[in-house]
């Protein structure tokens, strides 16, 4: 399935690179480099390049291209799910994936390769499976490592890969009990010039961390699950036991996993919790443009909007940006023409803005487009769907964990036309 | 090995020779510090050491210094740089004892050896040593590291190792084996057939690690052998759930292209079905068609196909919800297709690749059916940051939903991506606006209109998109559209982009004879200004001069000439060449001969308008959610779809033999049955039981030391039953279907026989058990004995005491749902047995009965690792079911013993001799023979039996037929009323005179 393996940084270098059957030459990546080039933005390459003897299939993220060579017909997106799940192996050891993070954990990185794949095909892309086999680099380890000489291969075997519950290490032990659910929903919006949403919709994530002693059997129920549209469960989840009652019954991995991800029926008004009154003008002949914008709470219920940053593509005629923000800091690249403001809290009494003007390419035409304003907030404590949770129960285990459950509310893909 | 050693030394002189400029061009600045310390963090400044001290390092005794020299190693791998000089220090670590530097050096070994073949095969025999490793683990490693060196010489080695692997005990191991079967065969494609035998060894298996693999292999090895999945597909549909995700993709890839081979089609117009044939078998329980006029009745292995894979439209792996959503679509009757929408959808929320393949596949989806898609149309508009090709595919799948109640809303959508600052996708948003105006008649002239409007934009591409656009738009209804013509010659002044100039004029020319009036005062304005114009627009003034000039000849002629004479003197040649072209065709003259006089009809022709479509229109020749949909081209190893068969294959072919598994988990001993039905079972499982004896007597024969205690046995038994005769004779047997047993005349029953079963029991096996086990759990599993098969026919129809000759052998008409004891809880410490024969054929051996085991657990502790001991004395042969762990759930994991609760040390471990007393009916499978070969059969013996018992019915006649000395067992037994004979002939005299008894018994017991 999957031949080889090139990681390529931003500026075009082959920094990495591994080899699951013969090795395939790097001057495959050649064809990878023409559509880098053909594309105006880094987003833009195709995802699935052919070649006359391969296709490459790659993915950015982090600014690193991970192009898998294939050299057969297999489903895109299986490989595509794949270098995903390789991007989040790797954050999950190393908290960043960047360049410098997988240089510096070569080794690590090679190991993980070697056990994520076989001739190709995906082996043990469990994290905690990974993580029986090979442990995370830590600092103190790395320290502990060099006196010691140990190493950071597990020294017993992994049972979990032969296990009923693959996701989950046996002999799992804390002094503190405790399993942490956050409901975090982002609210994907489309608002247009007049203000009235042209499209809205609500995706929510629960988020589990889990540090339980021994074999914990959960589950975890809500007051309202007839929100939830559509969802995709973590594979502990017992799909029957959602079909027929409702309730999440699982036995969980052991640390961070998600646990669930959902959509709230469309049907369903989604209250937008800010608004936007904007003024963005060019006038014909004149060298001047007028910004102004102003961001307004609504329909919060009663909780703060937080975090509030709004980004905008300007056209391209514009030169530079004057403006006056009422509150925080706003910045204006001359050569990506993006402005951002850094918002932060909205208060109500006191609504922020941003007004000034925009000088112009002298001569120039007026741009005959407005720019869009994206917009991201925080809201905590809120789960904007109103979906709760009603309870959560453990069995299978003898002690009592501590439980907590967090809501908060993102703006997910917000963007308001103006 | 010398030849070799000569070898190892020639590669290495080339090797530093290589390593020498590896090392200069690495500009090896820092001296070489060997410590064992600087680890992992400086490995790129440690590669910068010369390669000779790698060798050192590795040679030295220090594991540390080989690890970091390992490490370094691999850093230059993983860097792409050559280190192939250093394979014979590192392949002198393959035995290590550090599992890192193990590691380590298999990922060198891998990397290399295909370049290092005699070397690489020093390393084999720790290899081949790990393979018998206790741990099974290690096994799975030392096979994978085994069949990952791409050594042909090693190809007899890997062979065996693979077919070794494939008959572990191991699951694990058994995975590596599936995986390793397709590195042989890329390695060695000669080795098909072997393969090809292990593959349908391991396709037959029944753990979940395993199934993904070995369907991987399958796909690469032998795609086309349909005929190895009939057996195995019932199972894989039923294990699917539990594969492991990646496993579940290609499961389901396979299964898409089997299903189309073996089930008709579930889309109505095309199914082509008899009726009559199909309507009653399946009329109980198999769902319809909504639609009762032309019923449809899907298999039922299409709909168990369907019905398995739907909760994984739920999983979080994107590529198994494509997967499963690409099975509904080519599979699935066309109204249940839209359970697939909604996970289609969410999957755009995840990242930029995998909306563009969700999207590539939604946009031929959207095509065939727009309904899918409609409600979701929201989730398609695009948004300011998408990427462009992301855009492209939604503006796509926009265009293909947009139906006459729609397609304002769209229109406006559409409206605000003309305004985008990407040009290139507000070309495309063009593009759909003219897909949009051409199919849907309503809002042409709106489309129109609204890109018209574009044609004075600033920017080329978005006018001369809309230019063209709006003349494709023409080119279909040209006559309704002369005042768009004509307001195009308005704009015409003020549009500067020389593209759109250029189409306009085409425009005119094409269509002069709809503007009349216009077009010549066009054409007057561009003579004013040719000489500051655009090539293009030149070309295009020369085209319309010439055409005007053909139509209006009077008005214009004056026009073209002055034109043409412009055009004869241009900077440009293509234009001077032009000019002198047209003039040729169109002005007569002697010289120019006959082609002028078809000037007419060559400029004027009529021009086929082009057709607007969706660039996804013929991907549906592939199957979705393949790389060859996304390329729209067939790329290698592409495996087509075929076309639904006009006549379903035999579906027989899939049927598996199933053991029945036990409904609920009884403690203690099956109560008798309170249901008229359940005494019917207790009562024919008795009139089978009753023919049981003739094993007992079967085997005795096998060993005559015993058969003795059996005569004995026989006798008590014989004055036992006609005791219960004598007792039983006053009653008279009227109602014929109420043979009911009561619990103490069975209880009497038994204990009559006692004697005789004992000596069965000892004579059959014991089983010893030993215990540990989960809390609550129910297991039931098989197993077996051999040598006691005596078959019998029991054809019985309990109802009407018919014998019903009918051609099938096979099944038993009647299973009873009693099971027996085995080991009671108290004696089991907890563990409880029952066990209950089932009746199907025993999938280990035609001479072995399938026998259920029910084991129950009612202690508060866990129980684990129940297993059959070996002691079995008896030589019996039974077949072991393997550690109970994997009986557990359906998940079938050999090792692991115990899921949900945490494994409590047990410190006892219990042995109980426990024996089962098969009911001798119980150990016969029916069989068939005519009445006339029964009659000839029966004469052929002279043993024979004959007592005359009360018993009121007609005349039933059983046939059977040992399997062990396959000897034929004939039961006659001829009612009238108010006797019976029942007359039993058997080459064995003691089987016959104890089956005889049996039967008595039982029927005179079971009267009402």
């Amino acid at each position: 399935m999957i031949h080889s393996l090139f990681l390529i940084n931003a500026s075009g270098d082959i920094f990495l690179e591994k080899h699951w059957k013969s090795v395939v030459s790097r001057s495959v990546c050649d064809y990878f480099f023409e559509a880098l080039e053909r594309a105006t933005e880094p987003e833009n390459v195709p995802p699935v390049i052919p070649t006359p003897h391969h296709f490459l299939i790659n993915v950015l993220r982090h600014r690193i291209y991970f192009v898998a060579v294939i050299q057969s017909e297999v489903p895109p997106l299986f490989v595509i799910e794949f270098l995903h799940r390789v991007v989040d192996t790797f954050q999950d050891y190393f908290g960043v994936c960047t360049e410098a993070a997988i240089k510096d954990n070569v080794v690590v990185v090679y190991e993980l390769l070697e056990e994520m794949l076989d001739n190709g095909f995906p082996l043990a892309t469990e994290s905690n499976i990974l993580k029986e086999l090979i442990k995370p680099p830590t600092i103190l380890r790395t320290v502990v490592n060099t006196i010691t000489g140990s190493t950071n291969v597990g020294e017993q075997l992994p049972t979990g890969q032969l296990s009923v519950v693959p996701w989950r290490r046996t002999g799992v032990k804390y002094t503190n009990n405790e399993a942490y659910f956050d409901v975090v929903e982002e609210i994907d919006a489309i608002i247009d010039k007049s203000g009235s949403t042209i499209t809205a919709e609500i995706q929510g994530v629960v988020d589990a961390c889990v540090k339980l002693t021994g074999m914990p059997d959960l589950t975890l129920s809500f007051m309202n699950p007839r929100l939830l549209d559509d969802v995709s469960f973590h594979p502990c989840v017992r799909f029957k036991r959602w079909e027929a009652e409702r309730i999440l019954s699982f036995i969980p991995p052991d640390g961070n996993f998600r646990l669930l991800s959902y959509h709230v029926s469309s049907q369903n008004l989604v209250a937008i919790p800010v608004y936007v009154k904007h003024n963005i003008s060019f006038r014909e002949g004149s060298s001047q443009g007028r910004f102004e914008l102003t961001l307004g709470p609504k329909q919060t219920m009663g909780k703060a909007v937080e975090s509030v940053l709004v980004s905008s593509q300007l056209p391209r005629g514009v030169l530079n940006a004057n403006l006056n923000p009422s509150q925080g800091t706003y910045t204006f690249d001359p050569v990506t023409k993006l402005l951002s403001w850094d918002v932060g809290k909205i208060n109500p009494q006191k609504l922020p803005s941003l007004k000034g003007s925009m000088s112009l390419q002298t001569g120039a035409s007026k741009p005959d487009e407005n720019p869009t304003i994206n917009i991201q907030f925080k809201i905590q404590q809120l789960a904007i769907s109103g979906l709760k949770v009603n309870r959560l129960d453990m069995y299978g285990e003898k002690y009592k964990p501590f439980k907590g459950i967090k809501y908060m509310t993102k703006a997910g893909k917000f963007q308001v036309r103006t | 090995v010398l030849g070799m050693s000569a070898n190892s030394v020639s590669y290495n002189e080339q090797g530093s020779g290589e390593s020498g400029v590896d090392a200069a061009q690495e500009n090896s600045s820092i001296p070489a510090s060997i410590s064992a310390g600087g680890a992992a963090f400086s490995l790129f400044s440690a590669d910068c050491k010369k390669n000779e001290d790698l060798k050192e390092m590795l040679e030295s005794n220090k594991e540390s210094l080989k690890l970091e020299a390992m490490k370094r190693i691999v850093g230059l791998i993983a860097k792409g740089k050559n280190a192939s000089e250093l394979f014979p220090a590192v392949v002198k670590n393959v035995a290590s004892k550090n599992i890192e530097l193990k590691k380590l050096v298999y990922v060198y070994l891998v990397r290399y050896a295909e370049e290092q073949q005699d070397l690489a095969l020093l390393s084999i025999s720790t290899f081949q040593r790990a393979l018998k490793d206790p741990n099974q683990l290690i096994r799975a490693s030392a096979l994978r590291v085994l069949s990952s060196i791409r050594v042909p010489i090693i190809v007899p080695i890997m062979m065996l190792a693979i077919k070794e692997a494939a008959t572990d005990l191991s699951p694990y191991v058994r995975k590596t084996a599936a995986h390793a079967i397709q590195k042989l065969y890329s390695l060695d494609p000669d080795q098909k057939e072997h393969l090809i035998e292990v593959i349908e060894k391991l396709l037959k298996d029944k753990s979940t690690l395993v199934a993904g693999s070995v369907v991987m292999a399958f796909e690469e090895v032998c795609p086309d052998r349909i005929d190895l999945i009939h057996k195995n597909y019932r199972k894989l549909c039923n294990l699917l759930v539990d594969v492991e995700e990646w496993g579940q993709v290609v499961i389901i890839h396979m299964l898409t292209r089997y299903a189309r081979t073996q089930f008709v089609s579930p889309w109505r117009e095309d199914a082509v079905f008899d009726e009559n044939s199909e309507k009653t078998f399946y009329d109980s329980e198999e769902e319809r068609r909504v639609d009762q006029s032309k019923p449809y009745i899907m298999d039922p292995d299409h709909r168990l196909l369907l019905r398995n894979t739907k909760p994984l439209l739920q999983s979080r792996n994107t590529a198994v919800v494509m997967a499963v959503s690409q099975l509904y679509w080519h599979l699935s009757p066309k109204h249940e297709l839209s359970v697939i929408t909604k996970s289609l959808v969410r999957l755009l929320r995840s990242h930029r690749e995998v909306q563009y393949i969700v999207l590539q596949n939604i946009a031929t989806m959207s095509i065939q059916r727009k309904g899918m898609f409609e409600p979701f149309m929201k989730s398609f508009y695009v948004r300011s940051t998408d990427a462009t090709h992301i855009k492209t595919l939604k503006l796509e799948i926009l265009t293909n939903l947009a139906n006459e109640a729609n397609i304002s809303t769209i229109l406006r959508e559409l409206q605000t991506y003309v305004k985008s600052q990407d040009k290139a996708f507000v070309a495309a948003t063009i593009q759909a606006i003219g897909r949009c105006a051409t199919n849907i008649s309503e809002v042409t002239d709106t489309c129109l209109n609204g890109l018209v409007l574009l044609l004075s934009n600033r920017d080329e591409t978005v006018v001369a998109e809309s230019v063209v656009v709006i003349k494709k738009l023409l080119q279909t209804q040209p006559s309704q559209h002369s005042d768009i013509i004509k307001h195009m010659a308005k704009l015409f002044d003020n549009i500067t982009v020389p593209m759109a100039r250029a189409s306009i004029l085409w425009l005119m020319g094409e269509y002069c004879e709809h503007v009349p009036k216009i077009a010549p005062d066009v054409l007057r304005k561009m003579a004013k200004t040719f000489t500051s114009e655009e090539d293009i627009v030149k070309l295009q003034t020369v085209n319309l001069a010439a055409k005007l000039y053909l139509s209006n000849s009077k008005q214009t002629k004056l026009l073209t000439q002055y034109i043409l004479n412009l055009g004869k003197y241009d900077q440009n040649y293509d234009i001077r060449d032009r000019t002198r072209f047209i003039r040729q065709l169109i002005v007569p003259n002697e010289k120019s001969g006959a082609l002028s006089r078809y000037a007419r009809r060559i400029l004027m022709a009529p021009k086929p308008a082009p057709v607007l479509q969706s660039a996804f229109k013929d991907r549906d020749r592939f199957q979705l959610g393949t790389l060859s949909h996304t390329l729209n081209s067939q790329s290698n190893g592409y495996l087509e779809l075929s076309d639904w068969p006009a006549v379903a294959p035999d579906q027989s072919v899939r049927i598996v033999e199933v053991v029945k598994e036990a409904g609920a988990p009884l403690l203690g001993k099956s109560k008798p049955g309170k249901s008229a039905e359940k005494f019917y079972s207790d009562s024919e499982e008795e009139e089978e039981g009753s023919s049981s004896e003739d094993s007992s007597s079967s085997s005795s024969e096998e060993s005559e030391s015993e058969s003795e205690s059996e005569e004995n046995s026989d006798d008590s038994n014989k004055s036992s039953s006609s005791e219960s005769d004598s007792e039983k004779k006053k009653k008279t047997l009227k109602n014929k279907k109420l043979q009911q047993q009561k619990p103490d005349s069975k209880d009497r029953y038994w204990s009559h026989s006692k004697a005789l079963l004992l000596i069965i029991i000892t004579k059959l096996f014991s089983i010893h058990i030993v215990l540990s086990f989960s809390n609550q759990f129910v297991a039931s599993c098989r197993c077996s004995l051999l040598r006691l098969c005596v078959f019998l026919a029991c054809q019985f129809d309990a109802v009407s005491w018919h014998v019903r000759v009918s051609l099938q052998a096979s099944f038993p008409v009647f299973v009873p749902e009693t099971s027996h004891e085995l080991l009671h809880r108290m004696t089991g410490k907890g563990l409880s047995a029952q066990y209950r024969f089932t009746r199907q054929p025993c999938i280990y051996g035609n001479s072995m009965v399938s026998l259920q085991l029910t084991l129950s657990n009612s202690s508060d502790q866990a129980l684990e690792n129940i297993h059959i001991s070996e002691k079995s004395s008896t030589g019996q042969n039974i077949h072991h079911f393997n550690a109970i762990g994997e009986l557990h759930t359906t998940n079938h994991s050999e090792i692991d013993t115990n899921m949900s609760t945490v494994q409590h040390e047990h410190t006892k471990e219990d042995e109980f001799s426990v024996s089962i007393q098969p009911a001798v009916g119980e150990l016969l499978v029916p069989i068939t023979m005519t009445e006339a070969d029964f009659t000839k059969e029966k004469l052929t013996w002279c043993q024979k039996a004959n007592q005359p018992i009360h018993f009121c019915v007609c005349i039933s006649r059983f046939a059977g037929k040992t399997v062990g000395s396959g000897c034929l067992v004939l039961v006659s037994v001829a009612l009238k009323d108010p006797d019976a004979g029942i007359t039993i002939n058997t080459e064995k005299t003691v089987m016959a005179s104890m089956l005889l008894r049996q039967v008595k018994i039982t029927l005179t017991n079971s009267g009402p």
